[in-house]
C-alpha cells in the first residue's frame, strides 16, 4: 500500500493540473486524507479507480461533514495616537473563518486488498454554493449515500442520476444533520421530563394556560 | 344480569350450563383475536419470536397473523414510529374494521423511547390513535407481549355490550376514522390529534413556579 | 479539467412491450414480507418488472444526530439497535472505530470473547436470513421455526452474558463489559457441538430441494464487476465469486490466528447467496471450536481505560468489520470534546440495496420479493 504522500505524488504526475492537497490526521489512526478541488474531483476519482497500481475500485463509505463558521479571536497590539500621544492599545480582532460542507469518501481496493484512501471535497460555503461533483458515475456505491448527504446535509451533487431526498419525506425543507438545525418543538408534556425537555414542556404548559385564561375571559 | 358465580357452579354440577349473551360474545371474541402482520423495528423481531415455537402465541388464539388490515382485529405497533411512517400507521388503523385494538409494544411506540430526541421520531403513537395496552421494555421480552395479550383479553372480556362504556363498534356515534397527519415542511401537520391526546389539566403549582 | 470516457454502471433499461399499459405498484411500506417498513415503487409490464425504485426512510431514527449529541459511550447501546439481529458485531465495529481513534489496546481475553460472540451472531443471523428468505418464498413456517429454535439457544447464551436477549450492549472501548458467567464457555461449547446437526438439518431440508432450486437458480443474478463497483459486501459479494472477506483482509481482532476458508459462489444468484450463508455458518462453527479451545485468563478490559470523561484527541478514524450482512463501518471525527463531532455508520444493508434495481429489472414480479429477501437487510440499519 502506498502512503498518502506517494498517492499524492502519483496523482501529481498523472494529472499535473489537479489541485490536490494532503491533510494530516492528528489522530493515532493515521488515516490522512486528500483534499481535492471540486472541479478536479471527477478526474482524480477516475484516476484513483482506474490506475492499475492503486486500483481503488471499491468506494466503501461516502458521507458529509458540516463545518460551521469558526470564530477566532486574536489580540493585536496597535499603536494609535490618542490626544496627541502615541499609545499602545490592545485590541481584540475577530476573524471569521467561513464554514463549508465537505464530502468524504473512503476508498479501498478489492483487487489489491488495500486501503483506505480518504478523498474529500469541500464546498465554497454553507449557504448558496453547495455544489460538488457526484462520484456516482465512478462508484455506483455512492448513489444512495450521496442522496443521503443531499438529504441530510444539503450538498447538491452535480451529475448524480437521481438526486432526491432519501430518508425524509419530499416536502421536508431542512437539512437535519447540519450542526445548526433546530428540530421541531414536539415535546409536549412528558411523564418524567428533565433538562431541555422539561424547559420545553413548561413552555407548552404556559401557552396552554394562557389559551385557557383567554377562553375564560371571552366566555 | 350476571348469574351468581356460586349458583352457576351449583347448576353446573347438575348439568345445567348458564351464561349470558354478553359473556358468550366476549368469550368468543377474546379467544380469536387476529393480529395484523405489521412489524416496524427491533420489537417486531421479538414479536416474531413470540409467535415461534418456543413462546407460541397460538395458545392464546392469536396465531393467525393477517397481512391485510381488513382482516385483523389487533394492531401490534412493534417498534419506532417515525414521522414518515406515522401517516401510514394511522391509515392502516383506519382501514381495520371494528372492533379493533392496539397494543403499543416497546418504549419507542409508547414515547419515542431511546430515540426520543430524534427529529424524525414520533414521540408515542398515542398522539394519533387510541392505544389499549402499553408494554414497556426495549425490546419487551416475548413473555411481556404475552402478558399484554392476556391483559387485552381481560379487557375484552369485561366490555359491556350496552350502556355508557360499550365498545366503539356498538356505538353508532363513536368516531371511526382518525385524521391522517400530512407531512409538512418541518414536521407533521397536525403534530397531534387532540381528541386522543388531550393536554393535561394545568397544575396550579406548576404555573406558580413558572410565574 | 476534462475527463476521458470512463466506465460507469447504470441499471439496465428495457423497453416496455406495446401491449397494454404499464402498471405502477407501490409495494410497501406495509407489506406481507417480513422485512419491515420498506417500499418499492415498481412499474410492471404484465408480469415483468420494468422499473424499480426503492423508497427508504420509514425507520429513519436519527441515530447519527443523537450520537453527535451524546458521549462516545452513550452511543454503544444505540449501535445494538442498528441491525437488531447482530448487536454484538455492531458493538464490535463501533468499539474498533473508537479504539482506532484513541489508540486503545484490547486485552487478549477480550479479543477471544469478541470473536466468540461475533461468530455466534453470524450463525444466528445467517440462520434467520435463510428462514426469512424461505418465508418469502412461501415456505411459511418450517425453516423459520428451525432457525428461530437455534436462535433462541444463542440468545439465551447472550442473555446470560449481557443481561439482554437482543440488545446486548456488551463491548466497551478496549474490551468487554462484564466477566463471563460461571460455566459460560462450556455452555457455548455444548451449543456449538449441536450446530453442525442443525446446519445438516437445514441443508437436508433445503439444499437439494427442487422448488428452492427452481425458484432461486438463475434468479436475481449479480455480476462481479457491478458488485464491486456498487460496493456490495458480505455474503452477497462473495456469492458473485469475489474473494473479499474483511476478516481476512484487515485481520482485525485476532482473526489471523484462526484457520477458516472463505466460501465463494459462482453465479451470483439467490441460490449461491443461500449456499454461501450455509457454508459460512459451517466455517463459523470451525472458528468457534478453535476459539473456545484456548480462551486465556486475564483482564477483560484494560483497567487503566477511563470510562467516564472519555475524550479522544482531535482527529478522525474509520473502523470496519465483516459483519454478517457485509462491511459495517463507523467513521468518527473527534474535536477533542466528550462527544463525537461527526459520527457516521456505513450501513451494509443500505449499500447492498443499490443493485436491487439491477437485479430485479426484467424479472417476474414474484421474484422481486425473493431477490429482496436474499439481500438480507435489516431496516434499522438501512435507515438508521
Ligand atoms: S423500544 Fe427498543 S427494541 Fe423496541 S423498537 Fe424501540 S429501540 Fe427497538
Amino acid at each position: 500500500m502506498k502512503t498518502a504522500e506517494e498517492i499524492l505524488a502519483a496523482i501529481k504526475t498523472a494529472l499535473p493540473e489537479a489541485k490536490v492537497e494532503l491533510v494530516q490526521n492528528p489522530s493515532v489512526s493515521g488515516q490522512h486524507s486528500l483534499v481535492v478541488a471540486p472541479e478536479d474531483g471527477l478526474a482524480v476519482a477516475v484516476f484513483l479507480r482506474d490506475d492499475s497500481e492503486l486500483a481503488l475500485d471499491f468506494c466503501s463509505n461516502a458521507t458529509g461533514v458540516d463545518w460551521l463558521d469558526k470564530e477566532t479571536t486574536e489580540k493585536v497590539k496597535a499603536t494609535e495616537v490618542v490626544d496627541g500621544e502615541e499609545k499602545v492599545i490592545e485590541k481584540t480582532v475577530k476573524h471569521i473563518q467561513p464554514g463549508y460542507l465537505e464530502s468524504v469518501y473512503h476508498l479501498y481496493s478489492m483487487r489489491q486488498k488495500h486501503g483506505p484512501v480518504i478523498f474529500r471535497m469541500r464546498t465554497a460555503n454553507r449557504t448558496d454554493q453547495v455544489e460538488l461533483p457526484s462520484m456516482t458515475p465512478v462508484w455506483r456505491s455512492c448513489e444512495f449515500q450521496e442522496r443521503e448527504i443531499f438529504d441530510l446535509f444539503g450538498i447538491v451533487f452535480k451529475g448524480h442520476p437521481d438526486l432526491r431526498r432519501i430518508l425524509m419525506w419530499d416536502e421536508f425543507e431542512d437539512h437535519p444533520m447540519r450542526r445548526d438545525y433546530v428540530d421541531p418543538d414536539d415535546y409536549e408534556y412528558e411523564p418524567t421530563p428533565h433538562d431541555e425537555v422539561l424547559k420545553r414542556a413548561q413552555e407548552h404548559q404556559a401557552q396552554q394556560n394562557e389559551a385557557k385564561q383567554a377562553a375564560e375571559v371571552t366566555q | 344480569m350476571a348469574v351468581e358465580p356460586d349458583l352457576k357452579i351449583e347448576l353446573g354440577k347438575q348439568g345445567v350450563f348458564v351464561t349470558t349473551l354478553n359473556e358468550l360474545y366476549n368469550w368468543g371474541r377474546r379467544n380469536s383475536v387476529w393480529p395484523m402482520q405489521f412489524g416496524l423495528a427491533c420489537c417486531a423481531i421479538e414479536m416474531i419470536a413470540t409467535t415461534m415455537a418456543r413462546y407460541d402465541l397460538a395458545r392464546f388464539g392469536a396465531e393467525v397473523f393477517r397481512p391485510s388490515p381488513r382482516q385483523a382485529d389487533l394492531m401490534i405497533i412493534s417498534g419506532t414510529v417515525t414521522k414518515k411512517m406515522a401517516p401510514q400507521v394511522v391509515r392502516l388503523y383506519n382501514q381495520m374494521a371494528e372492533p379493533r385494538y392496539v397494543i403499543a409494544m416497546g418504549a419507542c411506540a409508547i414515547s419515542g423511547g431511546p430515540f426520543k430526541q430524534g427529529y424524525n421520531v414520533l414521540k408515542g403513537i398515542d398522539r394519533y390513535i387510541p392505544v389499549d395496552v402499553h408494554i414497556p421494555g426495549c425490546p419487551p421480552r416475548p413473555e411481556a407481549l404475552i402478558h399484554a395479550f392476556m391483559t387485552l383479553q381481560k379487557r375484552i372480556e369485561e366490555q359491556p355490550l350496552t350502556g355508557e362504556n360499550r365498545p366503539r363498534h356498538l356505538d353508532a356515534d363513536a368516531q371511526g376514522l382518525f385524521p391522517v397527519p400530512e407531512p409538512g415542511a418541518h414536521d407533521l401537520v397536525p403534530p397531534v390529534n387532540r381528541l386522543v391526546w388531550p393536554l393535561p389539566a394545568p397544575k396550579p403549582d406548576a404555573t406558580e413556579k413558572q410565574g | 479539467m476534462s475527463t476521458a470516457a470512463f466506465k460507469s454502471y447504470r441499471p439496465p433499461v428495457i423497453e416496455p412491450s406495446n401491449e397494454g399499459e404499464l402498471l405502477e405498484v407501490a409495494m410497501g411500506p406495509h407489506h406481507p414480507s417480513t422485512h419491515g417498513v420498506f417500499r418499492m415503487d415498481v412499474a410492471l409490464d404484465g408480469e415483468i418488472v420494468i422499473k424499480l425504485k426503492p423508497v427508504f426512510g420509514y425507520l429513519h431514527r436519527n441515530h447519527e444526530k443523537i450520537a453527535e449529541k451524546a458521549s462516545y459511550l452513550a452511543s454503544m447501546p444505540y449501535t445494538d439497535r442498528l441491525d437488531y439481529f447482530c448487536s454484538m458485531t455492531n458493538n464490535w465495529a463501533y468499539a474498533i472505530a473508537v479504539e482506532k481513534l484513541a489508540g486503545i489496546e484490547v486485552p487478549e481475553r477480550a479479543q477471544y470473547i469478541r470473536v466468540i460472540t461475533a461468530e455466534l451472531t453470524r450463525i444466528q443471523n445467517h440462520a434467520s436470513a435463510i428462514g426469512f428468505l424461505l418465508q418469502e418464498m412461501g415456505a411459511s413456517g418450517t425453516p423459520l421455526m428451525y432457525a428461530f429454535r437455534e436462535r433462541e439457544k444463542i440468545l439465551d447464551i447472550f442473555e446470560e452474558l449481557s443481561g439482554s436477549r437482543m440488545m446486548c450492549n456488551y463491548m466497551r472501548f478496549g474490551g468487554c463489559r462484564v466477566e463471563l458467567p460461571k460455566d459460560w464457555l462450556e455452555k457455548v461449547a455444548a451449543i456449538v457441538d449441536g450446530l453442525p446437526r442443525f446446519i445438516d438439518e437445514i441443508e437436508a431440508l433445503l439444499t437439494g430441494n427442487e422448488i428452492l432450486m427452481a425458484r432461486t437458480q438463475g434468479v436475481g443474478v449479480l455480476k462481479p464487476d457491478l458488485a464491486v463497483n456498487a460496493g456490495i459486501t458480505g455474503p452477497m459479494l462473495r456469492a458473485t465469486g469475489v474473494n473479499y472477506d474483511i476478516r481476512k483482509v484487515d485481520r482485525y481482532g485476532i482473526y489471523d490466528r484462526f484457520e477458516f476458508r472463505v466460501p465463494l459462489g459462482d453465479h451470483g444468484d439467490i441460490y449461491d447467496r443461500y449456499m454461501v450463508r450455509v457454508l459460512e455458518m459451517r466455517e463459523s462453527v470451525g472458528i468457534l471450536r478453535q476459539a473456545l479451545k484456548d480462551v486465556p485468563a486475564g483482564p477483560i478490559v484494560d483497567p487503566k481505560q477511563k470510562v467516564r470523561g472519555f475524550r479522544p484527541k482531535p482527529g478522525e478514524a474509520y473502523g470496519r468489520i465483516e459483519g454478517p450482512k457485509g462491511e459495517l463501518g463507523f467513521y468518527l471525527i473527534s474535536d477533542g470534546s466528550g462527544n463525537p463531532y461527526r459520527y457516521r455508520v456505513r450501513p451494509p444493508s443500505l449499500i447492498n440495496l443499490t443493485v436491487l434495481e439491477d437485479m430485479c429489472i426484467g424479472q417476474n414480479v414474484a421474484d422481486v420479493v425473493l431477490t429482496f429477501g436474499s439481500v438480507d437487510i435489516v431496516l434499522g440499519e438501512v435507515d438508521r
